[in-house]
């Protein structure tokens, strides 16, 4: 069940983009999201598809993992994809009953779902290739200047941090604790929606409790050695930007313009 | 009646960089009456072989059959597998999740769809089994009740399905050494008295020489060796290269044996190192 889940996951592996600096890759994914709602033309995506596919497979990320990422928003694109369809006025091409399908809503459903689809695999591929603790190094070196207006960069960054690590750590105990329910006889899969959700209390009630056990737990251990917040911390491992970075820079910067060129044009 | 367990292999995130093999070429029977034990170092498939025994886990290649039944052929038959072949978490205390124990105990069998007769039954029968007074605990909050007592209370859960096979993970892991005897005491009772087929699995070479007819041996997800306590024990060396040991008072009594005491070399347990040697004091002062 939870074995399909692939956000926050990282596939590790030696690549070139995994080794690229955390706070350039995050910078990326955001300019690359940008793009992507900037696009007005179906061929254009083409070139999104490219440089996404160059960009994976130079990570060495299976397409597998990146595409599988995609399962659990399915619904999400299903229905932006309806509901767009539905709703845009325009040239009528069929009517069934009071439905009516337009040429303008066909078009922007079908663009809603390729923005939707290409946005969650270009930021599967930054979870992928960044493990959570790198990529919130980076959001904290991205948030510091921010630090001046009283945003408490490192404690944003630090709770990212748990949380993230503590993703696996929960599915690993939702897991164990289905398991131990349905050796004694509960029913997780059938049923409809009402008894379903009533079935979910012999999983949550347990994995609530676990979860306020691991918080205190995590405190006292942080506690006891001492943690106190970001002020005159030091890091161990220092951000640097090396040649790999400028170059994927680069590359990025010729996409980028590239789609804005289109976009003018 | 028996559970089979035919080239079992099991395979983790297969076709991904996480793949392990858990288990290969194993081949289990376990007769009813047995009290078998699994040693293993950790990561040795323990945990996963006995998810195969009760269907939570479908095993990669060959199968396993309980009572006849092929697990996971049928999935109708899924449910009255886990009835059949009780399991018992390590830590099992976390699954609880009732306002009150009885509440907790009655799960199992109200997923069982019994009568509500029955349930009681049930839930009073196996609260006394693992020992406690069932009118004093019945209304207590789970939450409230310590360590062990949580983990009595976790195990009675699963004994009010009525098991023919109990199946336990480390069942003592964490309790203190009075909780761990009262424990093994009461399992022991359940063998004998309710005739239940015990399953453990355990890190203590003690507990294992004290309790079990049975050992086998996992290591690297095969099955190392098979055979009675005494016989496994007999290979102290063999058990060391794959992280195991024997019990310490089989340590002693070996020392001993080199020293010149002339004592049996099978002994696993306290008291029969305790014959052999007072036989021994005294056959030197006559």
């Amino acid at each position: 069940m939870f074995k399909n889940l692939t956000i926050g996951q990282h596939y590790p592996v030696e690549s070139p983009v995994h080794n690229l600096d955390p706070r350039l890759k995050i910078i990326i994914t955001f300019i690359f999201i940008v793009s992507l709602f900037l696009i007005d033309s179906f061929a254009t995506y083409l070139l999104v598809v490219a440089f996404l596919a160059v960009a994976i497979s130079i990570s060495k990320v299976p397409i597998k993992f990146v595409i599988k990422g995609l399962r659990p928003i399915l619904m999400i694109i299903a229905i932006t994809f309806i509901i767009n369809m539905l709703m845009t006025p325009g040239k009528v091409l069929v009517t069934i009953g009071f439905i009516k399908i337009t040429e303008e809503g066909l078009r922007q459903a079908g663009f809603m779902a390729i923005r939707l689809a290409l946005l969650i695999m270009g930021t599967s591929l930054l979870t992928l290739t960044t493990s959570p603790i790198i990529l919130t190094d980076g959001i904290e070196s991205l948030l510091n200047p921010f630090k001046r207006f009283g945003l408490p960069a490192h404690e944003l960054a630090m709770m990212m941090t748990i949380a993230l690590r503590f993703i696996p750590t929960l599915m690993e105990e939702t897991e164990k604790i289905m398991k131990a329910q349905k050796s004694r006889g509960a029913d997780f899969e059938s049923g409809n929606i009402v008894s379903r959700a009533k079935n979910l209390v012999p999983l949550l009630v347990p994995l609530f409790i676990s979860a306020f056990r691991r918080a205190d737990e995590l405190a006292m251990a942080m506690e006891a050695r001492c943690y106190r917040g970001g002020e005159n911390r030091t890091r161990m491992r220092q951000l640097k930007i090396s040649k790999g970075d400028y170059a994927a820079a680069g590359v990025f910067a010729v996409y980028f313009a590239a789609i804005i060129v289109i976009k003018i044009w | 009646m028996s559970i089979k367990a035919e080239n079992i292999k099991y395979i983790y995130s297969d076709g991904t960089p996480f793949r392990t093999v858990a288990l290969e070429d194993v081949n289990l029977e376990i007769n009813e009456g047995d009290f078998l034990g699994i040693i293993g170092h950790t990561g040795s498939g323990k945990s996963t072989l006995i998810q195969l025994l009760n269907g939570l886990e479908k095993p990669s290649e060959g199968k396993i059959a309980v009572d006849g039944t092929v697990v996971g052929e049928d999935k109708k038959m899924l449910s009255k597998i886990r009835q059949t072949v009780g399991l018992v978490f390590q830590y099992p205390e976390y699954q609880l999740f009732e306002e009150t124990v009885a509440k907790d105990v009655a799960f199992g069998p109200l997923n069982l769809k019994l009568s509500n007769d029955e349930i009681d039954k049930r839930v009073r029968e196996s609260l006394e089994l693992v020992g406690f007074n069932y009118n004093k605990i019945k209304d207590a909050s789970p939450f409230d009740l310590s360590g062990g007592q949580k983990r009595r209370v976790a195990i009675a859960g699963v004994l009010a399905m009525k098991p023919n096979y109990l199946v336990l993970d480390e069942p003592t892991a964490g309790l203190d050494p009075a909780g761990r005897n009262e424990l093994f005491a009461q399992i022991k009772k359940l063998h004998e008295r309710a005739n239940v087929t015990v399953i453990l699995i355990s890190h203590s070479m003690e507990d294992i020489a004290k309790l079990v007819n049975r050992v086998v041996v996992l290591s690297k997800g095969k099955i190392h060796m098979e055979g009675s306590p005494k016989e496994i024990y007999a290979q102290a060396e063999e058990l060391e290269k794959i992280g195991l040991g024997v019990p310490q008072v089989a340590q002693i009594v070996n020392e001993l044996r080199k020293r010149g005491f002339e004592i049996k070399n099978d002994i696993i347990t306290v008291e029969e190192a305790k014959e052999e040697i007072m036989r021994e004091v005294r056959r030197r002062h006559v």
